[in-house]
């Protein structure tokens, strides 16, 4: 499908926030939409989506003018959106999930679950991801419902597919197989709008490239003629320098070590030590149990076999406050579920790690309250309309910042990031890896679980690799990517 | 610079409104009623108005912590009539008002704690938790009282003064209210246990990642809850000069519609306590117009019924 947005304006009250934006997607071709956090992208594709309406601007489907009002409306123009922000029902199947508002029927006009859970079953497969369609979305870990959100579109056999940052919460292995389907579906004449803020994924399965800064248009061209430091030129208007900060860290001694660590079905025996001054990766796929390490060590689903010893006493974590008073902070992979209170303000959000500190006796002083969170909006330049606006009205690199700002306002001992960069762009990437190389050169043991394997290797001193819930192995010197694929698929590569 | 002053005034206006609605309602209703009956706007019917939504306003404050938390409590009703009855054998017997008063109290506090362990500890529903409660406390009014209601408390002090007594014309339970629902204001606003008690409304799994108390505060928003529900059932006890084992049946669903009205979420972690005032005021003068006007109690309810859904519905129409 061929498709021209043009003179697209949009405001929230008084802020604007897209002016006279327009793009154009060809048949059969993947085209990728880059801009800054907060630049955009998803308000345009909302528009496109009719999830909100536009102030003015005309979309053409096929050089003719459309009427998008409703998601209705979008639908039947053939075109899918998968959000940023995931919309899945947690108790509802996960069959249920990928057909909510378009279920087969049977002859007498009931639900056909038969051909529900079969189709379902085809079209996760399709994607890598084997689970039984009946078991409740809620089970699944976040990288697989994002699968579940793009078999959503799939199944809906459109002939455009906007994906909003899908492969976020995807390990390298998961996206080369979406990469996949997206090339067959696109010999078969489907369209792709992709916005990511992992550029190298840009240059393996796009063809066309639109620049879009502060919700004005600014370029288009052919992936093929452009490098990386010209895109992020583009995006945020100046050259930005490496993109890696050089490190200035010095390791000291170990403060935390486990020994045997592990919790049932989730991950066991995985052990290994971190200094002070530190950053110690931890990589691995889908599933390999990172999440759930890192979870047991911050006492938010406590280990049930090994130890913890933190400065070489053996110590028991066994809940968030916890594991906070020995210095510890998490800032959690999934923001919107488990990082922000997304009706309440910046600055309560900022607060609400801290709030005993923000005042005496139990009594919040709001003042402090709000320098508090100016002060660390401002280190962490987070982009907010207020600072007591709600959290959901930022865009999804900004709140993810916010998550930051909240433990990093706690200054504590041992930092624990689970998948800290995820939506967050280039250049807000390189600010984050400052602020971290910052804390490890003055003496904060840093552990970062990631999926992007570049930020694995630009950022860590040492790399722990798990597979299928066990640590796989430790890599101290000359990190590769081809050294951590190995270790954690458990294939060497040569 | 211009645009900047028409942010923030447009800002200040969305604020205003989504927080004083209820207040316009409130006036509006004042208002209406003024115009329809001359006795209205009388001092003497004021102060009514006030005694008669004190009960209803004490119980609905402690409703409003267990409803910004996402909860619900069913069995205030039934904690008022026990405390209420408690009060009244303790005072037969010669107990002194004071320690009677505070062990109808702690008994309604430590009831509320068994709402809020069941629903902290076990993670059950609050419906139902509260609503088998509500059976259970009733039911045990019974038992104690023998189903037979404790007349003739007595007229002195401290305990008679609560339900009857007034200062310059302002009730004592009125007075109570008001104290009651500032110092409400104080611990949602200002206090991190305040704060606690929104962030468990908002997302409580968010809360238990950032080291907030979130199984603590869920108990304890019962235990307020239950506290008030006594504090009520003393007033009531103290009004009557009797405790009655049937007292407070229904209690529940007029404070839940004041917290309603004054703009609280039912889903949690929204809404704010002066518009729990508001809300019970809205009821209270919406019953005593009602009466002054001679309406018939059955019109009444449907008439009560009926401004609740409007004010629900002018809500979402914002
Ligand atoms: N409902 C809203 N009210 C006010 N402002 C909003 C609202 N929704 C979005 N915005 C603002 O619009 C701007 C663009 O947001 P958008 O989500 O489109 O950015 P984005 O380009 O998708 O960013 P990201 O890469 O971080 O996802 C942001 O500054 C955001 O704060
Ligand atoms: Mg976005």
């Amino acid at each position: 499908m061929k498709l021209e947005m043009r003179g697209i304006q949009k405001s929230f009250g008084p802020v604007v926030v897209l002016k006279d934006m327009r793009l154009e997607v060809d048949e059969a071709e993947i085209h990728a939409l880059v801009g800054e956090n907060g630049a955009g992208k998803s308000t345009l594709m909302k528009i496109l989506g009719g999830v909100i309406p536009r102030d003015s601007g005309e979309i053409l489907v096929d050089g003719r003018p459309v009427e998008i009002m409703k998601v209705r409306d979008a639908e039947r123009c053939g075109i899918a959106i998968i959000h940023q922000e995931l919309s899945i029902l947690p108790d509802m199947s996960v069959a249920d999930n990928i057909f909510l508002g378009s279920m087969p029927r049977t002859r007498f006009g009931l639900v056909d679950e038969v051909e529900m859970r079969r189709i379902a079953a085809e079209t996760l497969a399709r994607l890598g991801l084997e689970v039984d369609p009946r078991v409740k979305a809620g089970s699944l870990g976040i990288g697989q419902l994002q699968l579940v959100e793009i078999a959503k579109a799939l199944i809906k056999k459109a002939r455009l597919i906007v994906m909003d940052e899908p492969t976020s919460a995807l390990s390298d292995r998961e996206i080369e197989r979406l990469f996949e389907v997206m090339r067959s579906l696109k010999v078969a004449g489907v369209s792709f709008v992709y916005i990511s803020h992992r550029l190298e994924e840009l240059f393996a399965v796009c063809d066309n490239l639109s620049v879009i800064r502060d919700g004005e248009y600014i370029a288009t061209a052919p992936v093929a003629e452009l490098s990386f430091g010209r895109v992020v030129a583009m995006m945020v208007g100046r050259e930005i320098g490496d993109r890696f900060p050089p490190k200035t860290n010095k390791p000291g001694t170990v403060v935390l070590e486990t020994r045997g660590l592990g919790r049932a079905k989730a991950f066991r025996e995985v052990s290994f030590s971190l200094r002070g001054g530190e950053v110690l990766g931890v990589a691995g796929l889908m599933g390999a149990g990172r999440t759930e390490l890192v979870r047991a060590l911050f006492g938010a689903e406590p280990a049930d076999e090994g130890q913890i010893l933190i400065d070489g006493s053996p110590t028991k974590i066994d809940s968030p406050r916890e594991a906070m008073r020995k210095g510890l902070a998490l800032v959690t992979e999934d923001r919107k579920l488990e990082g922000l209170f997304l009706g309440f303000g910046v600055d309560f959000n900022i607060g609400a790690a801290n709030f005993p500190a923000l005042g005496s006796a139990g009594i919040v002083v709001p003042g402090r309250l709000t320098s508090y969170a100016e002060r660390l909006v401002e280190t962490l330049h987070v982009k907010t309309p207020a600072i007591s606006a709600p959290a959901s009205s930022l865009s999804g690199g900004n709140q993810q910042k916010v998550v930051l700002a909240k433990w990093l306002g706690r200054e504590p001992r041992i930092l624990v990031l689970d998948e800290p960069t995820r939506g967050v762009d280039v250049g807000a990437k390189r600010e984050i890896y400052e602020i971290i190389d910052r804390l490890a050169a003055r003496g904060v043991a840093v552990l970062m679980v990631s999926s992007e394997l570049p930020e694995i290797i630009g950022m860590s001193d040492r790399v722990l690799v798990m597979r299928s819930g066990k640590a796989a192995g430790l890599l101290e010197s000359d990190i590769t990517q081809e050294k951590i694929m190995s270790l954690a698929t458990g294939v060497s590569s040569s | 610079m211009k645009a900047h002053f028409g942010a923030f005034a447009s800002r200040f206006a969305s604020r205003f409104a989504s927080r004083f609605g209820s207040l316009a309602g409130l006036v509006i209703l004042g208002a209406l009623l003024a115009v329809l009956s001359p006795d209205f706007l009388t001092l003497s019917n004021l102060m009514n108005v006030l005694n008669q939504v004190s009960l209803n306003g004490l119980v609905a404050v402690g409703m409003t912590f267990v409803i910004l938390t996402g909860g619900i409590d069913l069995s205030v009703g039934s904690i008022l009539a026990f405390s209420g009855v408690l009060l009244a054998a303790l005072l037969k017997r010669g107990t002194p008002g004071f320690l009677a008063i505070l062990a109808a109290l702690a008994l309604g506090t430590f009831f509320g704690l068994a709402n809020g362990a069941a629903v902290a500890r076990f993670k059950l529903q609050p419906f139902i938790v509260t609503m088998a409660f509500m059976t259970i406390f009733r039911g045990a009014t019974f038992v104690f009282t023998q189903g037979r209601p404790i007349t003739g408390l007595g007229d002195v002090g401290l305990f008679a003064s609560l339900g009857r007594g007034d200062i310059v014309g302002i009730p004592w339970s009125g007075i109570l209210l008001l104290a009651s629902l500032g110092a409400a204001v104080f611990v949602l606003s200002r206090t991190v246990y305040g704060k606690s008690v929104y962030a468990v409304g908002g997302n409580a799994e968010a809360a238990r990642l950032s080291g907030l108390a979130v199984r603590t505060t869920q108990a304890s928003v019962y235990a307020i809850s239950g506290f008030f529900a006594a504090l009520a059932g003393v007033v009531l006890a103290s009004r009557l000069d009797s405790a009655q084992p049937l007292a407070g049946q229904g209690y529940e669903l007029d404070a839940i519609a004041a917290v309603v009205l004054g703009g609280t979420s039912l889903s949690g972690g929204r809404g704010f306590m002066i518009g729990t005032l508001v809300g019970a005021l809205i009821i209270g003068v919406l019953n005593n117009g009602l009466n002054l006007l001679e309406v018939s109690s059955f019109y009444q309810q449907i008439v009560k019924g009926s401004v609740i859904l409007l004010a629900v519905l002018a809500d979402r129409m914002k």
